[in-house]
């Protein structure tokens, strides 16, 4: 896949606080890239920055080759669907598909054509002379998407797009999102804070925090190889085990926890500090011969989920961490019972950031 | 008992506000030269007087004139100057947008005794332009306080929207901050409207020969009382109502929607 967009070495400021902090950022053509983050990690800033709503105190935007980073809204090849849809209440659903069309100068009947196309494509046809107060939560949000698709942009920008609907809708709409990119093929990027959305639809997973890019690719890796701990307990749990690397030899090194010396395979400095990081899928309460035991620890709390049961124990070692497992739902646990964390060794994932 | 005198309390207060409309309404009806009891009537007589009376059929149309043109100035003003102050951040906004509605405190005698010696001034002659001119002056406030308070944020995402797909500024007023805001636009019109009908004073002070007809009502009035006077009142109080019903339709409904 090609570059289509690239931000580069972005920087921005509000006032005295630096919301983006030299990020780069590459687009394929084609792809859904998600850009995941708490609030006021700077993901929608640096969204605004591609769609033009705010220019950058440093770097560049690039769009099909073309440096964008001066251009408005309406010159760039970018559409963007608000978090509140912001539909035009006073028009029909055909115009506010229509409008940008019309801007354009495309005429009348072609642009009707083209609106109700989109319309059929989000599964809206029947509701083209409809008023934006007359549809539900979730038919607004696909109007907002065809009004933005039917412009054929270069780039789709979603502002937190599925943030005003309830659960359930979000888990289908999500499913409709994807869908409905694969079939267009622009490239879409989405930004939210739901990092099951973020998982369920990225290509290309961007993991935000503090104006700076902490992690990126797709999120199998992301999720299987976190490269920071921030990304280890943003995108899915994690157990955090902190401790320094006391020999290097060839691909092997030796951590010292609070637990003793692990041996892992792993690159790593010597003397370097370091997290090792267990995903709670990963994470055993009973032993077998392959396991690396972490003490003993008491069990605080014990969440029913359905089809597994959500453990957290906090460790009976000193300055041993909080324990997060996620065990078959049958398993008899029961908050204050005593359990032996433990893993198998290729679990333990090794952050040095 | 508490009731009771709270009904005897209200039928008091509403009559104290009503009563002498109504009784200038019910002796426009009057059949005899005096407006005075006896009632005699009813008789359509004076309502003929008021519309064979040049003077008075002129300061109407006058009066419909001015009040049509300043408040439709003073509304699409007032919706410039609202949109600037909801969409750019300027300095010192607040203060200005306190002075922009401070003519809504000074009274009106100040207003037309200032604008008087300034157009006394720059050579502009008394004329119902002077008058629409201070007409703008008091409906401006008005118009742009109630277009104010209705742009909101969500609307500045809207007109975001627009920009977005391509409009140009003009377009993104006139295809969508403007018609989303109609509701307002149309009750600051017809508020100006009301005011701009029986304003009084301004109009004196600012007229000569062609004049509104509340200045026309009191050079009648100068005459002395006769039912005429009645009939051309009740006249104008009959449009304030239609005026002010029509407000609070268009205001009801934006409040509903």
């Amino acid at each position: 896949m090609t570059a289509l967009a690239a931000a580069e070495h972005i920087s921005h400021q509000f006032g005295p606080v630096t919301v983006l902090d030299d990020v780069s950022l590459t687009i394929a053509g084609g792809s859904y890239t998600v850009l995941l983050g708490p609030s006021g990690s700077g993901k929608t800033t640096l969204l605004s920055i591609l769609g033009g709503f705010l220019h950058p105190a440093r770097g560049r935007v690039l769009i099909n080759g073309v440096d964008c980073t001066g251009m408005t809204p309406a010159r760039r090849p970018t559409a963007t669907v608000f978090q509140d849809y912001a539909l035009f209440p006073h028009m029909s659903i055909g115009a506010n598909v229509g409008f940008g069309l019309r801007m354009k100068g495309v005429a009348k009947g072609s642009r009707e054509t083209r609106a109700r196309d989109m319309l059929a494509i989000v599964g809206l046809a029947q509701s083209f002379d409809k008023k934006p107060h007359q549809l539900s939560g979730g038919q607004r949000q696909r109007v907002a998407l065809a009004r933005a698709l039917v412009v054929e942009p270069a780039v789709l920008l979603l502002d937190e797009p599925l943030g005003a609907l309830d659960l359930k809708l979000r888990r289908q709409m999500q499913d409709e999102l994807k869908a409905i990119q694969k079939q267009v093929g622009t490239a879409f990027v989405h930004v939210t804070h739901d990092q099951e959305e973020a998982m369920a639809l990225a290509d290309h997973c961007v993991v935000m925090n503090q104006g700076r890019i902490e992690d990126e690719g797709t999120p199998e890796r992301v999720y299987a190889q976190p490269a920071t701990r921030f990304s280890a307990t943003f995108m899915g749990e994690s157990t955090l085990i902190s401790g320094e690397v006391t020999s290097v030899t060839g691909n092997a090194i030796s951590i010292n926890t609070a637990f003793g010396t692990l041996p892992i395979i792993a690159t790593a400095e010597e003397g370097a500090k370091v997290t090792l990081a267990i995903r709670p899928e990963h994470l055993r309460l009973i032993r077998d011969s392959r396991s690396i035991s972490f003490g003993s620890a008491e069990v605080t709390a014990v969440i029913f989920q359905g089809s597994f049961k959500r453990v957290v124990a906090v460790s009976n070692t000193l300055s041993g961490p909080t324990f997060v497992a996620k065990i078959p739902a049958t398993h008899e646990v029961a908050v204050g019972d005593t359990v032996t964390p433990c893993c198998h060794i290729e679990n333990l994932l090794l952050l040095t950031k | 008992m508490v009731r009771a005198v709270s009904i005897l309390y209200a039928t008091i207060l509403y009559g104290f506000i009503f009563l002498p409309v109504a009784v200038l309404v019910l002796f426009s009806f009057q059949g005899t030269l005096f407006p005075i009891p006896p009632f005699n009537g009813p008789s359509l007589r004076w309502y003929e007087a008021v519309l064979g009376d040049e003077r008075l059929t002129a300061g109407l149309l006058n009066s419909i004139l001015v009040a049509v043109v300043t408040s439709a100035i003073a509304t699409f003003l007032g919706f410039l100057s609202a949109w600037g102050f909801a969409r750019f951040p300027l300095p010192g906004s607040a203060f200005l947008r306190g002075l922009i509605t401070l003519p809504l405190t000074v009274s009106y005698l100040i207003i037309g005794m200032g604008l008087l010696i300034f157009f006394n001034w720059i050579g502009l002659p008394k004329s119902l332009v002077a008058a629409g001119i201070g007409h703008v002056v008091i409906n401006l406030p008005l118009c742009f306080a109630i277009i104010y308070s209705q742009m909101g944020d969500h609307q500045a995402n809207i007109e975001r929207a627009a920009r977005d797909l391509g409009a140009r500024e003009w377009q993104v007023l006139t295809l969508v901050t403007a018609p989303m805001l109609w509701p307002a636009l149309f009750a600051s019109f017809f508020l100006a409207m009301t005011f701009s009908w029986d304003e009084f004073v301004i109009a004196f002070l600012l007229t000569r020969f062609d004049t509104t007809l509340p200045v026309e009502i009191w050079n009648l009035l100068r005459a002395g009382l006769n039912p005429k006077t009645n009939a051309v009142g009740a006249l104008v109080f009959g449009v304030s109502i239609i005026l002010a019903i029509l407000f609070e339709l268009v205001a009801f409904r934006k409040r509903a929607a």
